[in-house]
């Protein structure tokens, strides 16, 4: 997979789209980065064009998403006609609308894997944050239809202040439905830029509580080792994938470099796809940096291995600054501040400081 | 020589990338190269053109190899896809097994 990346970098290809073909949802989880009403997303047949475009510039992997997906009348239209282009499509939903004939069709397409949000095994503290009665019920249902037509199934946990004592409870749920469980300590401001929905992140105390955990995270040492020297590889080194060999398309056709970096590069039904990701200034400046050009982080001694991200740091202030959220998970990991926890308080950014503080009080 | 046939499974994800083509199946997530003559051999695969021909006509006119050897190579390079699931061989023409997938909605 690491050779297939770097043959796609080598060549400029779009290897991973992620297509988010609505923002309507079932469900109102109290953390979510989006807005549900529908703005106007693309037709049937503008998601079909567009397929055929990715297909023509060599995308291989397509995850579809929303909102919730299964919402969309056109929705089996949709995976369909992507997996007759041989993509390999990959599908996230909350499973609420999972029945017998979703999951029997999402198998007998070559749906390769679904991705499920599930925020706690107890259905007081689930049914709480998505806001729908009875949704973990219809989830775990949709789940076990999934695993019992033979799909890969993912559980993806994301850790909030209101469920951080239940991660090892889904982890266990998920293995005696025989599916992976991931565990996603993110939770990202609203695409439009607004924080209201960062008071539901875990704090400091939470994070470190599940970053200490072996069940959770394997290796404790491995994973909370501080981190390697500093080294030309990694000052040379990208930053992620996103806008390199990946990007996100919104249900407006509004391209990204990804979906947690709402830097708008262009408009998939203004402009071809290929002419947006070969030659928009947006994605151009973003595949110019590098670790060394990064502010305040090229400097720290985490840069090669916290999981900095461009778009949050692009949402904080700016796409070379750090993303305090990743600058307190470095620190929560290895006990080592970052360098923008060392920076003097004046050029510290007042959200930085109040990770500072935080982070200070609580341990 | 029995004759044989090979037809592209459904349930796979492919991607011609700098001349290679890439294979996933979604039934166990291996990811495949495939070479210049592997993917030849791949995109001809429709379960209706014999392998004996698929190697006449394409491998043999589009590279320079013996025809024995090819077929030898392409036989072993069928049984190795057909072994992970994403290739089916038959001796008979395969005629519900090629292209994308199909379902009825």
């Amino acid at each position: 997979m690491q050779n297939l990346n770097q043959k796609a970098l080598r060549l400029g290809v779009p290897l991973s789209v992620h297509l988010d073909v609505t923002y309507r949802c079932n469900e109102r989880c109290e953390h979510c980065y989006l807005e549900h009403d529908d703005r106007g997303e693309m037709t049937t047949a503008e998601i079909r064009a567009l397929l055929q475009q990715l297909e023509e510039a060599g995308v291989f992997f397509l995850t579809l998403s929303g909102g919730e997906p299964l919402v969309r009348r056109d929705c089996f239209d949709i995976i369909e006609y992507a997996r007759s282009l041989q993509f390999n499509v990959k599908l996230k939903t909350n499973a609420v609308l999972i029945r017998e004939r979703e999951a029997r069709l999402l198998r007998s397409l070559g749906v390769e894997q679904v991705q499920i949000s599930v925020y706690s095994h107890r259905s007081e503290v689930h049914d709480s944050i998505t806001r729908l009665p009875g949704s973990l019920r219809r989830t775990l249902e949709g789940v076990r239809l999934l695993r019992e037509h033979g799909l890969k199934v993912s559980v993806a946990n994301v850790l909030m202040k209101s469920n951080s004592a239940d991660s090892e409870g889904v982890r266990a749920m998920a293995g005696e439905l025989g599916a992976h469980y991931m565990l996603d300590p993110t939770i990202t401001p609203m695409i439009d830029g607004r924080t209201v929905v960062l008071q539901y992140r875990a704090a400091p105390r939470e994070l470190a509580s599940v970053f200490h955990n072996s069940q959770l995270v394997g290796n404790v040492e491995e994973f909370c080792a501080p981190p390697a020297p500093v080294d030309d590889d990694i000052l040379d080194g990208l930053p992620c994938s996103a806008g390199h060999t990946a990007c996100y398309i919104s249900p407006y056709g509004d391209l990204y470099p990804c979906v947690q970096f709402p830097l708008a590069c262009g408009n998939v039904r203004r402009e071809r796809f290929l002419d947006i990701w070969r030659d928009s200034p947006q994605l151009r400046e973003v595949r110019s940096i590098r670790g060394k050009d990064l502010d305040t982080c090229s400097s720290c001694s985490h840069l090669g291995t916290c999981s900095r991200c461009p778009g949050l740091a692009f949402m904080e202030s700016n796409m070379r600054g750090p993303s305090s959220a990743d600058c307190e998970k470095s620190f929560v990991r290895t006990g080592i501040p970052s360098a923008q926890m060392m920076a003097p308080a004046s050029t510290v950014r007042p959200s930085a400081l109040r990770t500072l503080v935080q982070i200070q009080f609580t341990t | 020589m029995t004759e044989k046939y090979i037809a592209r499974s459904r349930a796979v994800a492919a991607r011609i990338l700098d001349a290679e083509m890439i294979i996933m199946s979604a039934t166990d997530s291996t990811l495949f190269t495939l070479s210049e003559v592997a993917t030849v051999i791949w995109q001809a695969a429709d379960g209706r053109t014999p392998l004996s021909q698929i190697v006449r006509q394409r491998v043999c006119a589009e590279f320079d190899v013996c025809l024995d050897d090819a077929y030898r190579d392409a036989e072993a390079f069928a049984e190795d896809l057909a072994g992970h699931g994403i290739l089916r061989i038959s001796d008979r023409p395969i005629l519900d097994e090629t292209s994308g997938p199909r379902v009825h909605l």
